[in-house]
C-alpha cells in the first residue's frame, strides 16, 4: 500500500490523465458486443471503480496540500500543445467528479436495459466519454483544450439526452439543450480571447500575467458569466435546463445535474479567482443578485412542477443560485478587503456544489428507479411507493432532508455556511449595498425554507399517501447495484454532514490558493465555528447523536412504562366511507399556496370543469414568463434576420463565385 | 466539560419536560378565565398524557414505519433544542452544538417529519396539513432570520448563550432596534405554534386547522408524544424569547452557583407565568385570520423585522 502511495505521490497529474483514457477505452470495449446488457454491466462497474481512482488520487493531491503540477503533452496542434496542470481548485472539482460520478456508475451498471432508446454500448461510450470530458475540462490549463473538451462535453451529453430520440418532445430538448450550450460556448471562447489580453498566447499562465483594464476585465467578466451562467441554468439562461435534464435517462439526468453543472461552477471560479485580477466590487453584485433570483425563481417553479424529474431539474436551478451567490458574496467580499470572510463565502460555494452533487444524484437516479418499476414520471399517477419500494424510498428519504437544507445532513451545513457569512455584509465598505445584503439573506432563508416545501411535496406524493394508480401496486424495488448506487451517495449526504470539518479542511486548501486566506478555527473533530467559537458554532456529529440517543431513550421509556399495544385499523374516513386514493391531495393542490403567492412569475391556464360536469377534467398550464418576453422575440428576430439574407442565397454556382471574388477584392483592398 | 456543567445541563433538560406541558396548562386556564368559563386544572395537560400513554395505539393499516417514527423523532428534537436554548444557565456544555441558525433548522427538521408523517397514510386532512403547515414555515423563517441577525448586529453573535451574556455585559442598551425585533418575533411565534391568528389549538374545524390536521391519525402513546412534543416547542419559542429580549434572571457565565440557578428557575417560572397570561390575552382579543391572509401576517412580521435593521443601521449603533 505504500509503495503504491509512494508512487503516487507527486505523479498525481500522470495519474489523473490515465484515467480518463481508461473510461474512453471502457465505452469502446463496449461496442464488441452492441448489445451485450452483461458485458455493458462489467464496463459500467468498471466505470465506477475508475470514479473512485479519480477520487483517491485527487483527494491524495488535496490531503498532502501538495504545490500545483503542470504538464505539456505532445498532442494538440502545430504549436498549440495541450497544457495541463493540477491544482487545489482543479483537485476538488475532480473530488467531486469522482466520489458523485461512483455512485452514478454503479447505479448505472444496474440500470440500463436494452430496448430504451439507444443500444447499451452506444450509450456506455457517450456516457464514458462525457465523464472523461468533464475531468478533461477541470484539467485543462489552455483555452483550446478547455474549449475541446468543453464542447465534447455538451456533445456527449447531447446524444445522451436525445437517447430516445424517436420521442418528439425529446428531440426538441435536445436541440434547445444543444443550441444553448452553443451560445454559452461562443460566449466562453470570447471571455478567453479578451482574457489573453494582446499577447496572443491562450495558456491559462499567459491570461493570469494578462493585466487588463478594468473595462476588458470586465468584459472577460461578463461573456464568462454569460457562457459558465447559460450551462449552470442560471436565469434567464436556464430554459433549456428543465427540458433537457428530465428528457435524459436517470443516470443521465444525474451526471447532468450532479456533475455537467458544476464545472461550469468550476469555470467561472477559474476565471473570477485565478484567471482575472483587479476583481470590481459591482460583479460581486451582479452574480449575487442573479444568483438569488435564480434561487428563488427554481424554488417556486419547482413547487408548481407535477413531473417528477421536472420537479428536481427546477431544484437544480434552485441550488446552482444558492452556489452563486455565496460565489457572488465572496467577490464582494474580496473587494471590500474582508478576505477572511470572503473565503467563508467561497468555502460555502464549494461546499454546496459537492453536497448539490450528493444529494441531486441520489434523487435523480431515485426516481430512475421509480420510473423502471412504475413507468410513470407523472407524480399525478404515483404515491404510496414506500410500501413497495422500501429501499429507495428510505435511501430517497436521506436525499430529500439533505436537499431540503435540514441538520444534520450535508445541506444543512453549506446553508449555514452561507448563512453565516451574509450575517458580515454589514462590514462591506458600501453604504448601500451593506443595507441591502441582509434582505439577501431573507430571501436566502425563504428560498431555502422553500425547498423544504417543493421536497416534502417530492417525497409525500411519490413515496407516501395511497398508490394513485392500481398498477402500482406492482411496482418492484430496485436491484442490488442500483441499490448499492444509491447507498454510497445517502451515506456521502450523511458523512458530509456529520463530519463537515473534513470537507471543510479541503475547501480551505482551495480558499488559501484562490484568496489567500481560509477559515481557520474548524480544527476539532467536533465543532466547526468558522469564524470563532464563542460567536457561531455547529455540530453535525453531536446533533445526530443526540437526537438518536433520545430518541432510543424516549423509545426504550415508552415501551418500559406503557403496554404498548397496538391495533391495526382502518384509516379514519370522516365519516365517508367512499373515499377513493384518487381524492388524496395532488401535486398540483400541494403547489396551489405557491400558485397564489407568486403568481406574478408566471403566466397561468387552466380549465376549471363545471360542477355539474359528468366526466370533468382539469388541465392546467403553466409558463415560464419569460418565453413569450424574451425568447420568443429573440427567435423572431433571428426568424426576420434570415429572412432577409436568404435573398443573398440565389442558389446559383456563379453568384456564389462572384461573392467570393467580390470578398478577396475587399480583403485585398483592406491589406494593401 | 466539568460535572457541575453537566448536571446543569441535565437539570435545564428535565426542568423543560416537566414544566412544557404546566405552561400549556397555564395559558388554557389563562384564557378560560378571560372568556368566563371555569378553568381546566393547572394539572389538565398531564393527565390528557396520561390517559394517552394508557390507551391501545389504532394504527392505520396503510401506516409505515416513518409514521410510527415520527412521534420519537419530533419528542427528541424539541428536547435537544431544550438542552441548547438558555432557559436558565448559559454555561451550557451542549449549546455549542447549535447555534440559533442551526436551531430554526432543527425546528425546520421536526416540521418536515411532522409533515411527511402526515401526508404518510394520504388523507385528505392530513395532506391539507403538512401544505399549509409547510407553507407557514418557509414564510415564517426569513422573518426569524431576520430578527437574529439583528441581534448579531448588537452583540456579535448568533449563539444564545453569548447573546444572553452580552446583554448582561451591556445592561445599558436599549436599542429601538430590539422593539422591533420583539414584536416581529412575537408574530412568528404566534404562527409557528400553532396559535391564534394563524391557528386555533382548541378546535377541529376541518376547513381552518393546520397542526390538528397532522395529528388526525395519531393516537395514545404516539399522540402524546407529539402532543408533548409541540408544548415543549411553545415553551422552547418562549425561551429564545426570553433570551433574546428579556434575559434577565438567567444565571450567566461566571455566576451560576447552586443559589444563581434557583434564582433563575425562579426567574423563569416568573416570565412564563406572564407569557402565558399575554398568550391567552391576545389569543382572547383577536379572531383567527383566514388560511389566504396568513402570508400577509408574515410578510408584516418580516417588514417590521427589517425595518428594525434598518433602525439600527441607520442610527449607526
Amino acid at each position: 500500500m505504500s509503495e503504491v502511495g509512494s508512487t503516487l505521490m507527486g505523479h498525481e497529474l500522470r495519474f489523473l490523465l490515465i484515467l480518463p483514457i481508461v473510461w474512453v477505452l471502457l465505452g469502446l470495449l463496449g461496442l464488441i458486443r452492441p448489445h451485450g446488457i452483461r458485458l455493458e454491466r462489467l464496463l459500467f462497474s468498471l466505470g465506477a471503480i475508475v470514479c473512485f481512482a479519480i477520487a483517491i488520487v485527487a483527494g491524495t493531491f488535496l490531503a498532502r496540500g501538495e504545490t500545483t503540477q503542470i504538464l505539456v503533452l505532445p498532442l494538440g496542434l502545430p504549436d498549440l500543445p495541450f497544457h495541463v496542470r493540477l491544482d487545489a481548485l482543479s483537485g476538488f472539482f475532480l473530488l467531486l467528479l469522482g466520489l458523485a460520478g461512483a455512485g452514478i456508475s454503479t447505479f448505472a451498471a444496474g440500470y440500463f436495459r436494452s430496448g430504451e432508446g439507444t443500444a447499451p454500448a452506444l450509450l456506455g461510450l457517450q456516457y464514458h466519454v462525457f465523464l472523461a470530458s468533464m475531468a478533461i475540462v477541470i484539467l485543462a490549463d489552455d483555452a483550446y483544450l478547455f474549449m475541446v473538451a468543453w464542447e465534447t462535453m455538451a456533445l456527449s451529453s447531447y446524444f445522451l439526452v436525445t437517447s430516445q430520440h424517436r420521442i418528439p418532445d425529446i428531440r426538441r430538448a435536445g436541440f434547445l439543450y444543444l443550441l444553448m450550450a452553443h451560445v454559452g460556448a461562443i460566449c466562453i471562447l470570447l471571455s478567453f480571447g479578451v482574457l489573453q489580453g494582446g499577447s496572443w498566447h491562450f495558456t491559462f499562465d499567459a491570461m493570469r500575467g494578462a493585466s487588463l483594464r478594468p473595462f476588458w476585465a470586465s468584459t472577460a467578466f461578463v461573456l464568462a458569466l454569460l457562457g459558465f451562467g447559460a450551462k449552470a441554468g442560471l436565469v434567464p439562461l436556464h430554459v433549456w435546463l428543465p427540458e433537457a435534464h428530465p428528457a435524459a435517462p436517470s443516470p443521465v439526468s444525474a451526471m447532468m445535474s450532479g456533475l455537467m453543472l458544476k464545472t461550469a461552477i468550476y469555470g467561472m471560479l477559474r476565471i473570477s479567482f485565478d484567471l482575472l485580477h483587479g476583481r470590481l466590487w459591482w460583479w460581486g453584485v451582479l452574480i449575487l443578485a442573479l444568483g438569488l433570483f435564480s434561487a428563488l425563481y427554481g424554488a417556486v417553479f419547482a413547487a408548481l412542477q407535477t413531473d417528477m424529474k421536472r420537479l428536481l431539474a427546477y431544484s437544480s436551478i434552485e441550488n446552482v443560485g444558492v452556489i452563486f451567490t455565496a460565489i457572488g458574496l465572496s467577490i464582494l467580499f474580496e473587494t471590500g478587503d474582508l478576505h477572511l470572510f470572503a473565503a467563508l463565502a467561497l468555502t460555502a460555494a464549494l461546499i454546496h456544489a459537492l453536497n448539490h452533487a450528493f444529494f441531486k444524484s441520489l434523487l435523480f437516479l431515485a426516481t430512475g428507479s421509480v420510473l423502471h418499476a412504475t413507468k410513470q414520471r407523472s407524480l399525478g399517477k404515483l404515491g404510496g411507493l414506500i410500501r413497495r419500494m422500501p429501499w429507495v424510498a428510505t435511501l430517497a428519504l436521506i436525499g430529500t432532508l439533505a436537499i431540503a437544507g435540514l441538520p444534520p445532513l450535508n445541506g444543512f451545513v453549506s446553508e449555514w455556511l452561507l448563512l453565516q457569512s451574509f450575517l458580515f455584509t454589514p462590514q462591506i465598505p458600501h453604504a448601500f449595498i451593506n443595507m441591502l445584503v441582509p434582505l439577501g439573506a431573507a430571501a436566502l432563508a425563504l428560498t431555502v425554507a422553500l425547498a423544504a416545501y417543493v421536497m416534502v411535496k417530492f417525497y409525500g406524493v411519490i413515496f407516501l399517501g395511497q398508490p394513485r394508480e392500481a398498477s402500482l401496486v406492482n411496482a418492484h424495488d430496485a436491484n442490488w447495484l442500483e441499490r448499492l448506487g444509491l447507498g454510497w451517495l445517502a451515506l456521502g449526504c450523511v458523512l458530509i454532514g456529520v463530519f463537515p470539518q473534513l470537507v471543510l479542511r479541503i475547501a480551505a486548501a482551495v480558499t488559501r490558493e484562490s484568496l489567500g486566506e481560509s477559515v481557520k478555527s474548524s480544527s476539532t473533530i467536533w465543532w466547526i465555528a468558522p469564524i470563532a467559537p464563542e460567536q457561531a458554532s455547529y455540530s453535525g456529529l453531536i446533533l445526530l447523536a443526540g437526537i438518536v440517543g433520545v430518541v432510543a431513550i424516549v423509545f426504550v421509556l415508552v415501551r418500559l412504562l406503557t403496554h404498548g399495544r397496538t391495533r391495526r385499523t382502518a384509516a379514519w374516513d370522516c365519516g365517508y366511507p367512499w373515499q377513493t386514493s384518487r381524492m388524496q391531495d395532488t401535486a398540483e393542490g400541494f403547489g396551489q399556496p405557491i400558485r397564489h403567492m407568486f403568481g406574478t412569475f408566471f403566466r397561468m391556464e387552466r380549465d376549471l370543469p363545471s360542477p355539474d360536469d359528468p366526466s370533468p377534467r382539469y388541465r392546467i398550464h403553466i409558463e415560464d414568463r419569460l418565453w413569450p418576453s424574451m425568447y420568443l422575440p429573440i427567435a423572431r428576430a433571428v426568424q426576420w434576420l434570415a429572412d432577409i439574407f436568404s435573398v443573398l442565397q440565389s442558389g446559383r454556382l456563379s453568384i456564389y463565385l462572384l461573392y467570393s471574388f467580390l470578398t478577396l477584392i475587399a480583403l485585398l483592398i483592406f491589406v494593401l | 466539560m466539568n460535572g457541575v456543567s453537566f448536571i446543569r445541563q441535565s437539570a435545564e433538560v428535565v426542568v423543560a419536560i416537566g414544566v412544557a406541558p404546566f405552561f400549556a396548562g397555564w395559558i388554557a386556564q389563562c384564557r378560560a378565565w378571560m372568556q368566563n368559563r371555569s378553568a381546566p386544572p393547572l394539572l389538565q395537560p398531564y393527565w390528557m398524557l396520561e390517559k394517552l400513554f394508557h390507551k391501545d395505539a389504532a394504527l392505520a393499516a396503510e401506516a409505515s414505519p416513518l409514521f410510527r417514527a415520527t412521534p420519537y423523532v419530533l419528542f427528541g428534537t424539541m428536547v435537544l433544542a431544550a438542552a441548547i436554548i438558555p432557559s436558565l444557565v448559559t454555561d451550557l456544555p451542549f449549546a455549542r452544538v447549535a447555534d440559533s441558525i442551526a436551531l430554526i433548522g432543527l425546528f425546520a427538521t421536526a416540521r418536515v417529519f411532522q409533515s411527511l408523517a402526515a401526508m404518510d397514510v394520504g388523507t385528505a386532512f392530513g395532506t391539507l396539513g403538512a401544505r399549509r403547515e409547510m407553507m407557514i414555515g418557509f414564510l415564517a423563517e426569513p422573518a426569524l432570520l431576520m430578527v437574529l441577525f439583528n441581534a448579531f448586529l448588537l452583540f456579535g453573535s448568533t449563539a444564545l448563550p453569548s447573546l444572553v451574556d452580552g446583554y448582561a455585559a451591556h445592561r445599558a442598551i436599549v436599542d429601538p432596534s430590539v422593539i422591533f425585533a420583539a414584536v416581529a418575533f412575537l408574530m412568528v411565534l404566534l404562527a409557528e405554534n400553532a396559535r391564534i391568528p394563524i391557528d386555533n389549538p382548541a378546535t377541529h374545524l376541518e376547513l381552518t386547522m393546520i397542526h390538528e390536521a397532522m395529528l388526525l391519525e395519531y393516537s395514545a402513546r404516539h399522540l402524546a408524544l407529539m402532543e408533548w412534543a409541540s408544548s415543549l416547542k411553545l415553551f422552547n419559542y418562549a425561551c429564545i424569547g426570553f433570551a433574546l429580549f428579556v434575559p434577565w434572571g438567567i444565571a450567566t457565565h461566571g455566576q451560576d452557583g447552586g443559589l444563581a440557578t434557583l434564582l433563575a428557575i425562579g426567574a423563569l417560572v416568573g416570565k412564563l407565568a406572564i407569557a402565558g397570561a399575554a398568550l391567552s390575552l391576545i389569543e382572547s382579543f383577536s379572531a383567527k385570520l383566514r388560511i389566504f391572509r396568513a402570508p400577509e401576517y408574515l410578510a408584516t412580521a418580516f417588514l417590521i423585522a427589517v425595518l428594525g435593521l434598518l433602525v439600527h443601521l441607520l442610527l449607526g449603533a
